[in-house]
């Protein structure tokens, strides 16, 4: 008896203990990454060819003071006094941020993303509300960052950061300054050593960017984005890699650049991507019309399709003659016997899905509250890129390359979409069950597929040890969509091919743009 | 996120609402043990279900799921090492189901939860009696089942450690029995590789928060009827709650408070038989849904005789 009572006792501790003796910690993969250590300067990097810059000198960098101005000499005294009394807290910021700025903004913004990706909630009438970018801190906030927006976002970002690093890399070459330790030597490091000039600083410059281009996509966001912006500038000056001076340098020129992209933005489109009841109406009427049963909403109440519009968006790798050209031809018809049997396949696959089956679905599905298919391929160029070793500009142009691809894939993917409006599988049989999120548009051709065939290219190019993987990569994200019973052979066949062709576009570029 | 609920129970509850019924109605949360050498093992048929839930704190309902619906069908057995400390386990088989909307029910073997349970004080005053008990808990999943689809999942993937206490009071067939458990729960890991909460999060595992479960019960401990009312509160401590209009995650605030009743009744002529059934309702909650849960279970009990049985096992 009195060994039992030891052992229940022993039993009840330990469950009590359990909490505090198991570490429960969390933590993402790239937490404690070491510092950038560029490989490569790229020092020639100013003759890249910019995206929407005609060349580096359209944004005026003025001449740095002189390393042995008093000026200067206070800037490095700043500095020490930062290094003198560094925190605990500052040196874990200067290792988060030291591992590469373009990363780092590029996770912030897919956070930013997946906090912003969900469908607004319905009005008492049955309609929606759109969120609305003067008011972005009402329900429903702004934006709703679907995987058009998302991609969009990505696009533009990254896009914008080539062009200002290419242009920060024009000035470094040009004025040449040292980096403060090279001019003190006594200043600690905390950065890897490097001997690429600091001014204009290349950290400041993707701050300065990024931070002007996100007031245009996430305006409601604005105090989460500045505190990361002083944490980033802190981290950077504390760490010795640039003086006040250099930094200053760098924003204002990521600002002008940003404020060009800033503009195209609003001219490319996407802000009437939403359509209205009308439009919507008239897709429903053309499909009839062409003897087709057209797509309707699952969603009870019916919601608008998204952003049926997103298709006229201005795309970035091609003109729109090409886009035309890259659109693939219709579906099979909602009444052949072609199309019964890519249904019946979808219904055989979901009715008893295997657990392997559900994984994949889950892994690529990338719905709501997710930084979107655009963001998990980030993720994935990312992780790859951390062991690259990259120089910032070429993190921004390899980037820059997936992100016009992504976005472009999206909207010739949102063009076929709303030119064939074709239903989904439940629709055409409603014992179809989904695994996971039904999206609420078109069918044909299949946006996972696209944009992995897209990205699974260019990253392919990028990294061609890893073209394989990719390749499989992008083919099991397009069966995740026929695993999970919501698309058909044909939208994910298709998909792939007309995102290769797109990737194809972004390696087009990639060859030319004198960085290979 | 009938689930939540469901989940409770048959993971945080485990074993516990449904072990209920068992013959001699031993639970976690009961103040009744089997005899020594008792074997004591059956099925339990649950049906769950709710139309409304909690988004956060926010009452809502939503025609893309109508009604969720949680079947299970439960197995498990208890065992009396001694007269005062027994030993039990269970293990369900799940099935989940939304009414409209398109998401695709799941089904499957869900956890199984091994509990030893020890009367460790009793005293009497008179006609009154007090009984002291303490509980201690395992349960873990017995298949990678899917977790990260609620409110269709069939459980929340956690492995749990719950530790009870409980004090039980009689005055004749009239009794009030009163525990407070504290249950560790494990992180789990989904099927992608990120997810957001409150932040974006690059990895696929999650920290589940632990939580607090405190049940009130009391009515009438006959010899062949027993009959009780009880209210149960389990307290997520910490999680997130869900946003608007989005699902929900495994790692919410799940908070739930609900009433209830159960009888069991034992075959006078049969006394190896009882019949069990019991219902529940969430009167309040946070991230659950609002289910009405009924429940209904039959139970054999083997008497071993010790003196025939030199080798019993002392658990099993």
């Amino acid at each position: 008896m009195k060994k039992i009572f030891y052992l229940i006792s022993a039993l009840a501790v330990s469950a009590l203990l359990l909490p505090v003796s198991c570490s429960k910690s969390v933590s993402d993969r790239t937490a404690n990454l070491p510092p950038l250590n560029q490989d490569h300067l790229d020092l020639d990097a100013g003759a890249w060819k910019p995206v929407l810059l005609n060349a580096p000198t359209d944004i005026v960098v003025a001449s740095p003071a002189a390393t042995s101005s008093p000026d200067y000499i206070a800037q490095i005294n700043e500095i020490k006094t930062w290094q003198a009394k560094i925190t605990a807290e500052q040196e874990a910021s200067i290792k988060y941020w030291g591992a590469g700025a373009v990363l780092r903004w590029n996770e912030i913004l897919r956070d930013l993303v997946a906090k912003h990706n969900l469908p607004p909630y319905q009005n008492p009438d049955g309609t929606y509300p759109a969120p609305n970018a003067n008011n972005p801190l009402a329900y429903p906030q702004f934006p709703f960052a679907n995987p058009p927006y998302a991609a969009r976002a990505y696009a533009y970002v990254s896009a914008a950061l080539y062009d200002a690093l290419v242009t920060a890399w024009y000035y470094k070459k040009q004025y040449n300054r040292p980096a403060p330790y090279k001019v003190d030597s006594s200043l600690k490091v905390f950065v890897s050593r490097s001997e690429l000039p600091s001014y204009p600083s290349e950290d400041a410059v993707v701050i300065g960017t990024v931070a002007e281009m996100l007031k245009l996509l996430f305006p409601g966001d604005q105090d989460f984005i500045q505190q990361k912006v002083e944490e980033h500038r802190l981290a950077r000056i504390i760490s010795g890699a640039n003086v006040r001076s250099d930094m200053e340098a760098g924003e204002a020129l990521g600002k002008a650049v940003a404020q060009k992209f800033v503009a195209r933005a609003r001219t490319d489109k996407a802000g009437a991507a939403g359509g209205n009841p009308t439009l919507w109406a008239q897709y429903e009427t053309d499909a009839k019309a062409k003897g087709e049963i057209p797509w309707y909403s699952l969603e009870v109440p019916r919601r608008p399709p998204m952003l049926p519009l997103f298709g006229k968006v201005k795309p970035f790798l091609f003109d729109s003659a090409t886009e035309v050209a890259l659109r693939p031809g219709p579906p099979p018809s909602t009444s052949s016997e072609e199309m019964k049997t890519q249904t019946q396949e979808i219904y055989d696959l979901v009715k008893n899905p295997t657990r392997e089956r559900i994984e994949i679905v889950h892994f690529w599905a990338d719905g709501v509250n997710t930084s979107t298919p655009a963001g998990h391929w980030d993720a994935i160029a990312a992780e790859d890129f951390i062991k690259q070793n990259y120089s910032e500009v070429r993190w921004a142009r390899n980037m820059a390359l997936l992100n016009m691809a992504l976005m472009d894939a999206v909207i010739v993917c949102w063009d076929t979409k709303f030119t064939y409006f074709n239903p989904r599988p439940s629709q055409l049989n409603p014992k179809i069950k989904t695994l996971t999120g039904l999206p609420n548009f078109p069918s044909y051709i299949s946006g996972h597929s696209t944009f992995s065939g897209a990205a699974a290219t260019i990253l392919g190019h990028i990294i061609p040890a890893r073209a394989t993987d990719y390749t499989a990569m992008a083919q099991e994200a397009s069966l995740s969509r026929m695993y999970g019973g919501i698309h058909y052979r044909a939208d994910c066949q298709v998909g792939l091919d007309v995102g290769r062709n797109i990737g194809q576009k972004a390696i087009d570029r990639a060859v030319s743009d004198g960085a290979e | 996120m009938k689930i939540f609920r469901e989940k409770m129970y048959r993971a945080g509850l485990v074993a516990i609402l449904f072990s209920i019924q068992c013959l001699q109605a031993q639970t976690d949360m009961d103040a009744i043990l089997m005899n020594k050498t008792q074997f004591c093992n059956g099925p339990i048929y649950a049906h769950s279900s709710w139309d409304h839930y909690w988004e956060g704190t926010l009452k809502r309902n939503n025609e893309n799921l109508g009604t969720v619906s949680t079947q299970s069908l439960m197995y498990m057995a208890n065992y009396g090492i001694t007269g005062k400390l027994n030993v039990m386990a269970a293990t369900s088989y799940v099935w989940t189901k939304a009414s409209a909307g398109v998401l695709h029910g799941l089904h499957g073997v869900q956890d199984i939860s091994v509990l030893v349970k020890w009367k460790g004080l009793t005293q009497n005053f008179g006609k009154n009696k007090i009984s002291l008990f303490l509980m201690g808990g395992f349960s873990t999943p017995l298949t990678n089942y899917v977790i990260d689809y609620l409110p269709l999942s069939i459980g929340l993937g956690s492995s749990n450690a719950t530790a009870r206490g409980m004090i039980d009071y009689q005055r004749g067939r009239i009794t009030v029995t009163a525990s407070a458990a504290y249950i560790a729960r494990s992180n789990v890991k989904l099927d992608r590789p990120s997810y957001f909460d409150t932040e974006l999060h690059l990895t696929n595992k999650v920290r589940m928060p632990n939580a607090t479960q405190y049940q009130l019960r009391g009515g009438y401990r006959g010899k062949y009827l027993i009959a009780e009312a009880l209210v149960t509160n389990w307290t997520t401590l910490g999680g997130f709650d869900i946003t608007r209009n989005n699902m929900p995650f495994p790692s919410n605030r799940m908070n739930a408070t609900s009433v209830g009743a159960m009888v069991k009744y034992t075959l006078k002529q049969h006394t190896n038989l009882a019949l069990v059934a019991g219902g529940d309702y969430t009167v309040a909650g946070r991230n659950v849904g609002r289910s009405t849960t009924l429940h209904g279970g039959i139970f054999y009990a083997f008497y071993f005789n010790k003196k025939n049985r030199p080798n019993s096992p002392s658990s099993f």
